[in-house]
C-alpha cells in the first residue's frame, strides 16, 4: 500500500526575529516558584531539579471540577496513576476527593499505600493478571475490561467467589479523529461492545456499573468528546431499555490537552487548546442530551491526567557549555536531559531564563547533557545568550515525566513540592550509585 | 534547478542556511523532495518517485511541487538559474 501524502512544507522558523510591531519576543524570566528563588532552590537541591507547585495542583483541579459541575449534578474525578503517581501529588489530588484510577497491580498497590479504599479505585488496562483481578474483586474495585478474554477469567472467577465483581466495559470507537485508538476496549461501531454489554447483563454473578472510554491523548477536539459521549449514551440507553438496568457511572477518561505546544505545531498550544469549560461543555450537553432516564443520570466519571498536572511541574536546570556547530549555528548544553525529561519527544517545551537578560535572542540547539546523539530538548529556540552556570526553567513538565523518566547514564533528580505556605518539601530523592546497583547481584566467579 | 551549496539539513528536516542565517523545518515530504532537488533529479524524475512511494496523483503533485520548489526560491534556497 502506498504512503499517505501530504503537502510538502518549508516553514521559515521565526525565532527571535521582532514581530511585526516591531516589539521583539522577549523571553521573560522565571525567577521564582511560589515564593521560591530559583537560584535558592536549586542550592538547596540541587540542579536538575524538579519542583512541583501544591498550589497550581489545587487551583486546576478546582476548575475542571467547577466546570464540570456547573453543568451536571454528578461528577467524579479519579486521579490517573501514570501521568504522575509521586505519592505526594496522588495524596494531594486524593484529599481533594479523587479517585484513583490505575493500570497495573503496581499503581494498585500504590493507590491503596495511599489510602484509596478499594472501592474507589478504577482498574483499567489491557493485562491485569489473575491474582490482581482477585484482589481488585476482594476489594469492591471497579473492574474496566479490556477484552473477552479478560471477561471470561472474570466470569470464571466469580463462579467461585463469594463478591460479585464490579464490571464497566472499555469501549473504543470512531470520534472523527484519527488515527482512532481502536486497540484498547470493545468496537461500539461493529457491535462488540453491544454483545460484551449482553453477555455481561445476562450473567448473575457480575454486576454491570458502568461504561469507560479514553478516546486519545492531546485531544484538541471537543467535538470528538460530543461523539464518543453521545455513543456511550446511546449504549447505556439500549442497556436500560433491554435489561431494565441503569448504569451507575459513564467514564469518559482523559485526553484533555495541556498548554504544551506539540513538535511542528504552527500556533503555541496555549492559544488554541480548548479550556476546561469547552470540553465540560461538549460532554455534559451530550449526556444531558441523550435517551437516558433523566430521573436516573449516571455518575460522570473524568480521568483527566496531563491537563490537571502539567501546569504544575517546573524542571529547573543548569547550563553546562555553549558550542557552536561546524555550520555556525549556536548550540548550548544543559543538564536536564532526555532521560528525565520524556515529553521533549513530543513538545517544544517553553524554557525560560531564571534571571533577566538582554532582549538579544540567538537561534539555538539546546542538547542535553547524555553522550547521545537523540538527547535534544529543542532543535531551535530563540533563547537569550545564557553562560555557564546560569540556571532556566521548563515549564508545564508535570505530566509523564516523573513516571516515564529513564535511569540512564546518569541519576534522576531530586523532587521538591512546595506547599501552599511556600515552603519546599523534597518529596523524591535523588538516586544514587547504591539505589541504581542495589538490585544488581555479582556471581560468585566475577567477584 | 540547484539548491544553494551549504544549506544544512538534518534528517529531522531541520534546514539551516548559513546565507542567510536563516533556519526552516520541513516536514516528511518536503525533506524527501529537498534531497531528491539536491541529488540533482529532474522534476519528471521526483514526479515519478514520490507518485510511485506517496498516494497521490500525478498531477496533483505537481501543484504541490511547483508550490514547494516557488517556495525554495522566496526563501532563496536556489541558485540563480543560469
Ligand atoms: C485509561 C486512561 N485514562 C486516563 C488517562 C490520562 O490521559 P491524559 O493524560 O491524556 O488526560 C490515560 C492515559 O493514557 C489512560 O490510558
Amino acid at each position: 500500500m502506498k504512503k499517505q501524502f501530504e503537502r510538502p512544507y518549508i516553514k521559515k522558523i521565526r525565532a527571535g526575529i521582532p514581530s511585526k510591531f516591531g516589539m521583539s519576543v522577549h523571553n521573560e524570566p522565571v525567577t521564582h516558584i511560589d515564593n521560591n528563588p530559583v537560584p535558592e532552590l536549586i542550592k538547596q537541591f540541587g540542579s536538575p531539579l524538579f519542583v512541583i507547585s501544591e498550589k497550581t495542583l489545587r487551583e486546576t483541579y478546582a476548575i475542571e471540577k467547577r466546570a464540570f459541575q456547573t453543568r451536571y449534578p454528578r461528577i467524579q474525578l479519579a486521579w490517573s496513576y501514570k501521568t504522575n503517581y509521586l505519592d505526594a501529588v496522588c495524596r494531594v489530588f486524593h484529599q481533594e476527593g479523587s479517585w484513583a484510577e490505575v493500570v497495573s497491580g503496581f499503581e494498585y498497590d500504590k493507590a491503596l499505600g495511599n489510602n484509596v479504599p478499594g472501592s474507589q479505585i478504577i482498574f483499567n488496562g489491557p493485562y491485569k493478571t489473575e491474582e490482581e483481578l482477585r484482589k481488585a474483586i476482594g476489594n469492591d474495585s471497579f473492574i474496566h475490561i479490556d477484552h473477552f478474554d479478560e471477561l471470561y477469567a472474570i466470569i470464571s472467577i466469580a463462579q467461585n467467589s463469594d463478591k460479585k465483581p464490579k464490571v464497566a466495559i472499555r469501549v473504543n470507537m470512531d470520534t472523527g479523529v484519527y488515527p482512532m485508538w481502536d486497540r484498547f476496549g470493545f468496537n461500539y461501531e461493529n457491535g462488540e461492545a453491544w454483545d460484551a454489554l449482553n453477555r455481561i447483563s445476562l450473567d448473575n454473578n457480575l454486576e454491570l456499573v458502568g461504561l469507560h472510554t479514553h478516546i486519545g491523548t492531546y485531544m484538541l477536539s471537543t467535538d470528538a468528546y460530543k461523539t464518543a459521549m453521545t455513543k456511550l449514551a446511546d449504549l447505556a440507553a439500549r442497556v436500560e431499555k433491554k435489561h431494565n438496568k441503569s448504569l451507575k457511572y459513564i467514564d469518559i477518561g482523559g485526553g484533555f490537552a495541556s498548554g504544551n505546544t506539540l513538535k511542528g505545531a504552527y500556533y503555541q498550544g496555549r492559544d488554541i487548546v480548548p479550556g476546561f469549560d469547552e470540553y465540560a461543555e461538549a460532554i455534559t450537553s451530550a449526556l444531558i442530551n441523550s435517551e437516558l432516564n433523566p430521573s436516573k443520570l449516571p455518575l460522570l466519571i473524568l480521568e483527566t491526567g496531563r491537563a490537571l498536572v502539567d501546569d504544575a511541574g517546573f524542571l529547573l536546570g543548569t547550563v553546562i557549555a555553549n558550542k557552536r556547530l561546524s555550520d555556525g549555528r549556536r548550540s548550548t548544553i544543559v543538564d536536564t536531559g532526555v532521560n528525565i525529561l520524556f515529553t521533549s519527544f513530543w513538545y517544544e517545551h517553553e524554557i525560560h531564563p531564571a534571571k533577566s537578560t538582554s532582549d538579544h535572542l540567538e537561534e539555538t540547539t539546546l542538547y542535553g547533557p547524555l553522550c547521545m546523539n537523540i538527547d535534544v530538548i529543542r532543535e531551535a529556540v530563540a533563547f537569550p545568550l545564557l553562560r555557564k552556570g546560569d540556571n532556566f526553567v521548563i515549564k508545564r513538565v508535570g505530566a509523564y515525566n516523573m513516571t516515564q523518566w529513564m535511569q540512564f547514564i546518569t541519576y534522576r533528580p531530586n523532587i521538591v513540592l512546595i506547599d501552599m505556605e511556600g515552603k519546599a518539601h523534597l518529596v523524591r530523592e535523588a538516586e544514587n550509585l547504591d539505589s541504581v546497583r542495589g538490585n544488581e547481584r555479582i556471581p560468585d566467579h566475577l567477584k | 534547478m540547484k539548491l544553494k551549496r551549504n544549506i544544512a539539513v538534518s534528517e529531522s528536516g531541520f534546514l539551516f542556511d548559513p546565507t542567510g542565517g536563516e533556519s526552516y523545518s520541513l516536514n516528511e515530504i518536503g525533506l524527501e523532495i529537498f534531497n531528491l532537488i539536491r541529488d540533482r533529479k529532474t522534476a519528471d524524475e521526483i514526479s515519478s518517485q514520490i507518485t510511485s512511494e506517496y498516494d497521490v496523483a500525478r498531477d496533483d503533485f505537481e501543484k504541490y511541487y511547483f508550490d514547494f520548489v516557488g517556495m525554495l526560491r522566496q526563501y532563496k534556497l536556489l541558485e540563480d538559474e543560469e
